[in-house]
């Protein structure tokens, strides 16, 4: 076991185990935190794997941006600490459950299945290749991502602030 | 390293986003069950990137457009709630009697805002 394995077992425990708060958490607000956790941790896990670019696009889009606007939802939508609606029936949650642990099982050893479990040396590509396949090879797809960025924005307001609801129309 | 390991993880996510979605009555909770499985899918992405790299960079590539696509979606889902929230009262995902009860008119959506909400506090 090397130096990243070790490293990578410590923080994806971590990483699994908010994961799986965030989703069975009682309190909405102890939650979006757990997923603040989350995401932050998988991010070190990007570290680990030697993906410095993605580890810091991923806390600053993520754990910056995704996470403070669930927040503010939550807020908005007056789900606070009181709000016990959040939990179906216990037999829907046993059967959303056994969903949930085949989904990881079928995956979990398609994929170890797939790759095995021998060392293999970490080489991905450096930051400085990454950058130059993006205004390269994806380049278009990369302009038409500000293209789906401008539209989310656009579509958020004029939904958010209730145009097009029934009481524009009578 | 053990490329088994980030694997395993990017499963254990999948599988927690899984029983997010299916599980959580809150629409924004449920929404945190689908940022879980766009991370593991990310995961798996810079896994398979760092283990089997090609000349593209294709990996590491996908997962900063997966970053950027979930933050467009999460914009636009959260506005939808919020428009679900001024139009019924609460981002409730069950359906059950309270909309055909409480919650029927919308012309005044600003005081049956406060009612249906309080009713659903006190039938919990």
């Amino acid at each position: 076991m090397s130096l990243r394995d070790a490293l990578f077992i410590a923080i994806g425990i971590i990483s699994a185990a908010s994961a799986l708060l965030a989703v069975t958490s009682r309190s909405v607000l102890h939650a979006a935190l757990w997923l603040v956790v989350c995401l932050g941790t998988l991010a070190g896990c990007y570290l680990v794997l030697g993906a410095e670019l993605i580890a810091l696009v991923q806390l600053l889009v993520y754990v910056g941006g995704v996470v403070v606007i669930v927040l503010f939802a939550l807020m908005l939508t007056r789900a606070g600490p009181d709000d016990a609606a959040i939990s179906t029936s216990r037999a829907h949650r046993g059967l959303a459950a056994m969903v949930a642990a085949g989904i990881t099982v079928l995956l979990g050893t398609a994929l170890v299945a797939l790759v095995g479990w021998e060392q293999v040396d970490v080489a991905g590509p450096s930051n400085a290749d990454i950058g130059a396949q993006i205004f390269d090879t994806w380049v278009w797809p990369f302009e038409l991502l500000s293209l789906l960025l401008l539209l989310a924005l656009i579509a958020a307001i004029a939904v958010a602030r209730g145009a097009g609801t029934t009481e524009d129309l009578e | 390293m053990n490329p088994a390991l980030p694997y395993l993880l990017a499963s254990v996510l999948a599988g927690a986003g899984c029983y997010g979605v299916l599980a959580r009555r809150n629409a924004v909770l449920m929404l945190i069950g689908v940022e879980l499985i766009l991370a593991a899918a990310g995961l798996i992405l810079v896994t398979s990137s760092v283990f089997n790299p090609d000349p593209y960079a294709s990996g590491m590539v996908l997962t900063m457009f997966i970053i950027t696509i979930a933050a467009a979606e999460v914009v636009v889902a959260l506005a939808v709630f919020m428009a679900l929230y001024r139009a019924r009262g609460h981002v409730d995902l069950l359906p059950d009697d309270r909309d055909l009860a409480g919650g029927s008119s919308i012309d005044d959506s600003g005081s049956n805002n406060t009612g249906s909400s309080d009713t659903r506090a006190g039938a919990n």
